[in-house]
């Protein structure tokens, strides 16, 4: 299981820290009354604020206060009612104050907690430094002309939250599932849409490395705005190789940040240590520290949603599913919603295997989520209930699976117009199950000399001649009663 | 006639206004025309005589309908070119903010406009209000309505030089000014009129081009007392928009002025009579004691023992606040800017080209005390050193009402002079900062001549938002003094 890197002189297991920047889900920015909207024409969600045009002043929106300590709750983390605003000192064109608007050593979310949910089922917790709430920066554009570089304002000044994690990964398989929990807690707080495609969740990825066994901390280097786990996961690999090569040559990381090359797979230094930003932070004067009251962090606890652990742990103690189901089932919050949706009343674990068995297979094949479902959770709830009260048979229920993903009709519906209602009118079973004995000759012969599993054969006979219809239980009843008697 | 009209005090214009003795368009006539005549004073850097004239007209159209707005409407006053102005040129007196239109009004002009005050245009400045003599300019050092003796041109103060220069060279009636370590009160005293800092808070800094976000300050600069609470009265009041306004309520500055300062304490600080200080400004104070006294006031001695800091201090927090203030000023999106072959350059072009000297050693300045390794041993020790600061003065309102002290540690002084030694220039200062650290109002009122027959100001401080005490207390004082600007700067 664990993730160790062979070098020349010893194992070298990896040390991991992240940085997710989750942009806030408002309907204005963190200190300007803009629109958050993404995709809009460039430049047309800039207020005079986010243009930092001269004599403006940010006023502090509330609604992304309220997300802050909502998703600082979703980690188990320690809420900060005094927290302070800091400027971030530095110039980019596409920053148009001049500094960023951020929190430095006073964040509003300090320590907490997240749990990481291994492929094995395992669990493993993984420390939160802190969350603080800071401002994006507007988007540069330099393949736009030969010469100038364009400016789009539009991001500008929409809030995001930066959650910091301890280091305390050892894997790129653990980073991921940090990334992924992080993503689910999110979005099941309505706090961040977690779209890292879009640029709404990324992360900066700090790696350094370690004889295996041993505790020091080396130096790091951090990657950059890295924005999908399987780039996270590769920057983690390719940064772990170099690093114990340069170990393995004599030499010594330096601490630096770098960039990722999706194209190349590889990450490469943008600047060093010595040419570092000196960020000049200092308490923001134009802000008074955000100071907000325990009852009003209280009220939003109270209004927290179920969280993936919490549901996990709910499936498994209450329907009981395996740890591995489970934690599928919630790491997606609308999986989560359809599942109980098919479960509601009927056999949770049957519920749970129709779901993880047949239908995300459907779903990944066709490259869509469950909200684009071709099955609804309804119709799908409808199919357990023809198997429960024995209309058809769990077989028969794949083909009639099969017939809904074609044309997204009731089971109902699809079971009575294809006549698939299974027999169990002992009568007909019966004259099927003496004509398959009359016809297996051979087969009779084996089965009385102690071939129990020949007994498949009959059966297949028997659905063969009844489409399948026939109900499994009584026509092994029947077959059995009738070889042995 | 015309000449006569641009002696009025708000006060009196208002009464004028009222009865029909006036019209507005009439005051703001013979403003226009002052303004003409005193173009080689340099207090002005835009004149919006059209503006003007339109809102003069209003406004007696409001008058003759009997929708009067109040004290202010068809007041013709300056505007100091700080506060961003809606259709209208605003420079900071700085080259970086080149053709710099806004699209928006800042909220204290947009308070005196909505009060029916006539803009008669914007008042000149240190550039970004850095200064105490207005000779940062890029648009030229102003010159003090008031001659030396041997008839030499004096510096105006500063920052709000242009605005002094213009209410004391009755080129407007009153002028708005910033104060953030003494831009109001001092160049007040230089001009022989009256300047007040409210609370911190007290006015709306949005649309306010900043210098120094924790200690700016709009305030008004006016012939009387009387003109300061009515002026003030227009221009203070919460405003969301900034989080650090005040969320409190603008009483009637004007109703405090009951010429009745009977039992209240004044209190005297030790700390601010300097050694070397010019005898005619200590006689000046000592003056001040006994006409308040005499007033029934009670004096106190009191101590407020880290005053000698407050000059470092704000020497410290000012610039550090100023350097991230103006990073903003990057040539990207308005004003100048000067191409480069990179990013980089065109910055350090824009930048070089646009700020003036004193700005830049100010970014300097800031740039370095917060940077990593000087953060603590200077930045952070500055804002404890305003804490004490604040803690003295907390501590002598228990004790007194209001604060007594000299304004500026001389009268003004001919331009050319101290201009080659920065920190001479910040001992201008050293009278006015205390109180901006601490957030608290101060109002300097002319009350006296210097030896050569210069004005020079007493100052007193309040409580926070306890501005109503401090201008009864000056409103005495100034009737006490008797002081008339008209006999300096002519008739």
């Amino acid at each position: 299981m664990s993730y160790l890197i062979k070098g020349e002189t010893c194992d070298w297991e990896v040390v991991i820290g992240l940085e997710v920047h989750c942009q806030v889900i408002s309907k204005a920015k963190l200190f300007s009354g803009a629109s958050t909207k993404f995709g809009g024409a460039p430049n047309t969600h800039v207020s005079v604020v986010d243009a930092a045009m001269p004599g403006m002043l940010p006023v502090i929106n509330e609604e992304c206060v309220r997300q802050a300590i909502k998703t600082g709750l979703g980690l188990k983390a320690k809420i900060n009612t005094t927290s302070v605003f800091a400027r971030k000192n530095y110039f980019y064109a596409d920053l148009p104050q001049g500094y960023q608007i951020s929190q430095a050593d006073k964040p509003i979310v300090g320590a907490g907690t997240l749990t990481l949910d291994m492929p094995d089922g395992t669990s493993r917790d993984v420390g939160i430094e802190r969350l603080h709430l800071e401002q994006d920066a507007g988007k540069s554009m330099h393949d736009q002309d030969p010469k100038r570089s364009f400016i789009d304002l539009n991001r500008t000044g929409v809030a995001l939250m930066e959650v910091v994690s301890d280091p305390d990964m050892r894997s790129p398989e653990e980073a991921g599932a940090f990334v992924r929990k992080m993503r689910s807690i999110v979005r099941y707080l309505g706090t961040c849409d977690g779209n890292m495609d879009q640029g709404s969740m990324r992360a900066d990825v700090n790696v350094s490395v370690r004889p295996a066994g041993s505790d020091e901390l080396r130096t790091r280097a951090e990657t950059k705005n890295v924005n999908s786990v399987r780039f996270i996961q590769q920057v983690i690999e390719f940064e772990a190789m170099r690093q114990v090569a340069i170990y393995d040559d004599g030499g010594e990381v330096v601490q630096e940040t770098r960039l990722f090359d999706s194209q190349k797979v590889e990450t490469r230094s943008m600047r060093s240590k010595e040419n570092a930003h000196d960020y000049r932070y200092f308490p923001d004067p134009d802000l008074l520290p955000l100071v907000f009251s325990d009852e009003f962090v209280a009220e939003i606890k109270a209004s927290l949603p179920e969280l993936p652990d919490e549901r996990k742990a709910r499936y498994v103690g209450e329907f009981g599913l395996s740890p591995y189901d489970a934690g599928v089932l919630v790491a997606e919050k609308d999986t989560a919603t359809y599942f109980e949706a098919v479960a509601e009343g009927r056999d949770q674990k049957m519920a749970a295997n129709w779901v993880i068995n047949n239908l995300f297979g459907v779903l990944s094949e066709r490259g869509i989520s469950i909200t684009e479902s071709p099955v609804s959770a309804d119709h799908l709830g409808e199919l357990l209930d023809l198997i429960a009260d024995d209309t058809i048979s769990t077989k028969i229920a794949k083909d009639v699976f099969e017939a809904m993903l074609e044309t997204g009709d009731a089971p109902g519906k699809i079971v009575e117009d294809k006549g698939l209602k299974q027999i169990t009118d002992s009568g007909a079973i019966e004259a099927a199950v003496d004509a398959a004995i009359a016809a297996g000759g051979p087969q009779v012969e084996q089965y009385k000399g102690g071939n129990d599993k020949i007994l498949g054969w009959f059966v297949g006979q028997v659905m063969k001649a009844t489409q399948g219809k026939a109900n499994p239980g009584q026509v092994n009843k029947l077959l059995k009663d009738k070889l042995d008697g | 006639m015309m000449s006569d009209l641009t002696k009025l005090t708000i006060a009196q214009a208002r009464d004028k206004l009222a009865a029909g003795d006036c019209t507005s368009v009439q005051l703001t006539q013979a403003f226009l025309d002052a303004m003409e005549a005193g173009r080689g004073l340099n207090a002005y850097i835009t004149e919006t005589p059209e503006i003007a004239l339109q809102r003069a007209k209003d406004s007696d159209d409001r008058r003759a309908n009997g929708e009067c707005l109040g004290p202010m409407d068809g007041i013709p006053i300056g505007v100091k070119d700080l506060f961003c102005t809606e259709d209208v040129l605003t420079t900071a007196a700085s080259h970086i903010l080149d053709g710099f239109v806004p699209a928006y009004e800042s909220t204290v002009s947009a308070n005196l406009k909505n009060a029916g005050a006539v803009m008669l245009g914007k008042t000149n400045l240190d550039e970004f209000a850095m200064g105490s003599a207005n000779i940062t300019s890029y648009y030229g050092e102003v010159k003090n309505p008031w001659k030396a003796a041997d008839g030499k041109d004096l510096v105006p103060g500063g920052s709000s030089g242009g605005s002094a220069a213009a209410v004391a060279g009755r080129m407007a009636m009153a002028a708005t000014g910033t104060d953030t370590g003494g831009s109001i009160r001092q160049p007040a005293s230089f001009c022989g009129i009256t300047g007040m800092k409210p609370t911190y808070g007290r006015c709306s800094r949005w649309g306010t081009i900043a210098f120094a976000s924790s200690l700016d300050q709009a305030g008004p600069m006016t012939q009387t007392v009387r003109d300061a609470a009515i002026m003030l009265g227009a221009m203070a009041g919460h405003d969301a928009k900034d989080s650090t306004s005040a969320p409190i309520d603008v009483p009637d500055f004007e109703a405090a002025l009951t010429g009745d300062i009977k039992g209240l304490k004044i209190g005297i600080p030790k700390e601010y009579k300097m050694d070397g200080m010019d005898p005619a400004i200590q006689a000046l104070w000592d003056q001040g004691i006994e006409w308040l006294k005499a007033a029934g006031a009670e004096i106190k001695d009191i101590s407020l023992p880290h005053t000698k800091y407050a000059l470092a201090a704000y020497y410290i927090v000012a610039p550090a606040e100023a350097s991230a203030n103006l990073a903003r000023y990057d040539g990207v999106r308005y004003g100048l800017r000067v191409p480069g072959d990179s990013l980089d350059d065109m910055y350090q072009n824009t930048r070089g080209e646009g700020f003036g000297e004193e700005v830049q050693r100010r970014i300097l300045i800031g740039a370095y005390v917060l940077s990593s390794g000087y953060y603590d041993a200077y930045y952070i020790k500055a804002q404890k050193v305003r804490t004490l600061i604040a803690d003295d003065f907390k501590k002598a309102y228990e004790d007194v009402d209001v604060i007594l002290t000299p304004t500026a540690p001389s009268a003004a002084f001919a331009l050319g002079e101290k201009q080659e030694d920065p920190v001479a220039m910040y001992l201008n200062d050293v009278f006015t900062v205390p109180a901006s650290l601490a957030g608290l109002p101060g109002i300097s009122v002319p009350a006296g001549l210097s030896a050569d027959g210069l004005p020079l100001g007493l100052q007193i401080l309040g409580r926070a938002f306890d501005e109503e005490t401090v201008l009864k207390v000056a409103d005495v004082l100034e009737s006490s003094a008797g002081f008339t600007l008209h006999a300096g700067v002519g008739a």
